[in-house]
């Protein structure tokens, strides 16, 4: 045991938080439209965030069916089956995962996990909001532009996104891409300031970095990267819109389309591809940090357990932010850049191997002799963890030039980052609404409902993409609107394609069971009390449930510990809230 | 992409630096109470907005350095035909180094307490933005009736935008210096003008450097350091 001092220890004062600094809403339309409140404007962020999600949903019905049932469904032609590819995956990266994360969970959880009032810029948070409403309505209105939304696949690499054979390309559809894209990274760059700020400046007295909730910590680092990384993106899609509109030819190299010369010279699509994936590879952990951030706290509250290795996971936080950034273009091997450049590349990719490593072995070492409660939000913990670590270790082999070659154009691809980047991120972004969805209704949702939807998703999942691995060993390539007949493609592989598409139908009506749970709950939901998990970190310490604007009533908390006193020898409860006072018997024996 | 790199790395050295300030490597389970070494924010509105300010900075600064990636880049390919710079860019130069100047001043004038000294360099930053903003407009007639269209190379589309997108960084600088002196005319006293005044001198300074650096690299001064640069990683 380590001597500790324990002069300080006591309650102090209260900090002197003005209250006025707040706007308050006077009517239902500061309230609950143009709200300044950094949570109604978190649910506003979910809702819409929620609702692309669904629209992606379909579209990737949409996808499987034309995949598992070639030729049977008539109104699915190739451009209209690129142009479901294409905005499944720019929806679900961008206008939900990031969306939800930074926007949504990050407006919601760090100005009440750090103690402070609201966000220290509320207009321009609310600003945020709806400048990314608009993004969202621009992109689906591309659905009704003449020529449809744009086909040129989520990366919209050119000289293809931008020419006539591509759908869109030479019509709305890609314009309105580009522009949607800038007005959201204008918004989220409002939204971003807000979360990085607050961190920064304002905590409530005691909350130092280090007693910071990994929650924080992981959105934090996250919105920090996704700061200076989507100017990638941006300078990106101004080029593109320049050649697209303007007939530059930064991307564009000489070209002939459907027989005819353009006017267009010397551009370099490789250029295009750096700028994107600048963007891109960091993405990935825009949208994984806070995620691993969310189920560390999950794990260590419904294993009653502190989070081992708190120091070490911060630390690997910050580090697999910085390395993301040196590793981007292990998505271009097969651009024929040099080869050394690869090596260089694949060296960084499997580095980053070693601080999640470290993360992954930190959570079953905290669930180790845990008292696991295996309740909705932790069943999505867990899954997390597995679908992390297989998504991860096939990253480990698409991380190696020779094995990514052959692989490269295939559904192993596909398998190998919907397992990372779609299930785990989405499994956590579930647990985090079933722990935190009493705290911001007062309802619990329905347990039942909540393990069917946990099962049905998690062992579907599995059931879509293991298979998808497979196929993609076999050879079966990704993009191809249909196989056809292919010497190296057996039949067994067209009758796999089936199977996974039925669970693909079935694993997306339960997710209407989830959102049918969210409506009811609302109303029929036990009522949980303020801190139906018995947690310690400050969210659930406050005076009223759901938290008014404000938060905290008169005063605001002060922080007396690290978030994870869960069962702490000698404590009357087996959890010591962040702003409880300090009490002899427990100091310094918490550490694991 | 090596100047987006060399860019990433002063600001790695920086948050590494700040984060050894930040007790990384204390042990938050050991400590209880309200740690000792919690300084209290006086002000938390203008610090808030300083940490703001500077975070945005960086934002603004990588989406510069990411364009000069590019332009590095795309320079290297053989239809490349520079720009021959329009000399009114030297007079736009001295502009907006005079308005730097002048919310220096401002800044110097706010924390003294001086109102008229506030209200001239206040005014006179302004002006001369207006006239650097101008000028550029005047560089691109220039241009454009010498022949050299945005869309004929590669060299030409990368001066409009380059030039373009920091005159409308600018022109927002000028919208928040704008309600500045709308304030200071409408009575506002030094002493509660001094965090906007700084805020604009600030912004004001790091958009000096910007267009600073990227005539150097449109006059072609800088091609040894994109030489190196494009050496780190292209």
């Amino acid at each position: 045991m380590t001597d500790v001092p324990l002069g300080h220890v006591g309650p102090a004062p209260a900090a002197d938080v003005e209250d006025v600094e707040l706007y308050h809403p006077h009517s239902w339309i500061t309230k609950y439209v143009f709200s300044q409140d950094a949570k109604v404007i978190a649910i506003q962020y979910s809702l819409t965030a929620l609702s692309v999600g669904l629209i992606a949903l379909v579209l990737s019905w949409l996808m499987r069916l034309q995949l598992g049932f070639p030729g049977v469904f008539t109104f699915i032609d190739a451009n209209a089956y690129y142009q479901f590819i294409t905005m499944h995956g720019m929806m679900m990266v961008v206008y939900v995962l990031t969306a939800l994360f930074l926007g949504g969970f990050g407006n919601y959880l760090i100005p009440l996990m750090v103690g402070a009032r609201d966000m220290v810029f509320p207009y321009v948070n609310m600003l945020s909001f709806w400048i990314y409403f608009l993004a969202v309505l621009i992109l689906v209105a591309s659905f009704f532009a003449p020529g449809g939304p744009t086909g040129a696949g989520w990366t919209l690499y050119p000289p293809q996104a931008i020419l006539s054979g591509t759908p869109g390309g030479q019509d709305w559809g890609i314009i309105l891409m580009l522009v949607s894209l800038m007005v959201f990274i204008i918004g989220f760059t409002m939204g971003g300031l807000n979360y990085v700020v607050t961190v920064l400046q304002g905590r409530a007295r005691g909350m130092t970095l280090m007693r910071m909730p990994l929650t924080v910590w992981g959105i934090f680092t996250a919105s920090f990267m996704a700061l200076l990384a989507f100017p990638a993106l941006f300078v990106g899609a101004v080029m593109m819109l320049f050649d697209r509109a303007l007939g530059t030819s930064f991307f564009m190299p000489a070209i002939v389309e459907m027989g005819q010369t353009l006017d267009r010279n010397g551009g370099s699509p490789l250029l295009f591809q750096h700028l994107f994936w600048f963007f891109g590879h960091p993405e990935v952990y825009i949208v994984a940090l806070p995620a691993f951030g969310i189920v560390s706290d999950l794990i260590s509250t419904h294993a009653r357990r502190n989070i081992f290795g708190y120091r070490m996971m911060v630390w690997a936080l910050l580090a697999i932010g910085a390395l993301s950034f040196v590793v981007w273009a292990h998505h271009m091997y097969v651009s024929g850049m040099n080869p050394y450049f690869g090596f260089f590349f694949a060296t960084t990719t499997l580095i980053i191997a070693i601080p999640t490593a470290i993360k992954v072995y930190n959570w079953v070492l905290t669930l180790w002799r845990g008292d696991i409660h295996l309740n909705v939000p932790m069943l999505f913990a867990l899954a997390f963890i597995v679908t992390f670590l297989n998504g991860g270790l096939t990253g480990l082999f698409l991380g190696n030039v020779v094995v990514d070659v052959p692989l490269s154009d295939t559904m192993f691809v596909v398998a190998h980052f919907h397992m990372v980047m779609g299930v785990a991120p989405i499994l956590v972004i579930f647990g985090a609404i079933y722990h935190w969805y009493p705290k911001v209704t007062g309802r619990m949702l329905d347990d039942t409902l909540g393990k069917i939807h946990f099962w049905v998703t998690f062992l579907g999942a599995y059931l879509i993409f293991f298979p998808m691995h497979y196929l993609g060993l076999m050879g079966v390539p990704r993009r191809y609107y249909e196989i056809g007949e292919m010497s190296f493609v057996p039949l067994s592989a067209h009758t796999l394609n089936a199977f996974i598409t039925i669970v693909a139908l079935i694993v997306g009506a339960v997710q209407l069971l989830f959102v049918f749970n969210l409506f009811w709950s609302l109303r029929h939901g036990r009522a949980s009390g303020g801190n139906p998990w018995r947690a310690t970190t400050l969210e659930w310490q406050t005076p009223e449930t759901p938290p008014p604007h404000g938060n905290w009533g008169k005063e605001v908390p002060t922080v007396y510990r690290w978030a994870y006193d869960y069962s702490v020898p000698g404590a009357a409860e087996d959890y010591i809230p962040q702003n409880q006072p300090g009490t002899q018997s427990s100091a310094g024996m918490s550490h694991g | 992409m090596g100047s987006i790199l060399v860019f990433l790395t002063g600001l790695l050295i920086v948050a590494i630096w700040w984060l050894s300030r930040q007790g990384v490597l204390s042990k938050p389970w050991l400590e209880q109470g309200v740690a000792v070494d919690f300084t209290e924010k006086s002000d938390l509105s203008s610090s808030a907005a300083r940490t703001g300010l500077a975070v945005f900075l960086a934002v603004v600064g990588s989406l510069f350095a990411l364009f000069l990636s590019a332009y590095a880049l795309r320079m290297q390919l053989p239809d490349w035909r520079d720009v021959p710079l329009p000399a009114i860019l030297w007079l736009n130069t001295g502009m907006l180094i005079l308005s730097s100047v002048a919310l220096q001043g401002a800044r110097k004038a706010a924390r003294e307490g001086e109102e008229d000294a506030l209200k001239l360099g206040l005014l006179a930053a302004g002006v001369t933005a207006l006239a650097f903003l101008s000028g550029q407009l005047l560089a691109w007639r220039q241009l454009n009736a010498e022949g050299y269209l945005l869309a004929s190379n590669s060299a030409n589309a990368f001066f409009y935008v380059l030039t373009g997108i920091h005159g409308l960084h600018l022109l927002g600088g000028l919208i928040a210096l704008g309600r500045t002196i709308l304030r200071a005319w409408r009575g506002t006293t030094p002493e509660r003008l001094q965090i906007s005044v700084g805020l604009c001198a600030t912004y004001w300074h790091f958009m000096l450097l910007v267009w600073l650096v990227l005539l150097s690299v449109l006059a072609g001064w800088a091609g040894n350091v994109i030489d190196i640069c494009r050496q780190i990683l292209s």
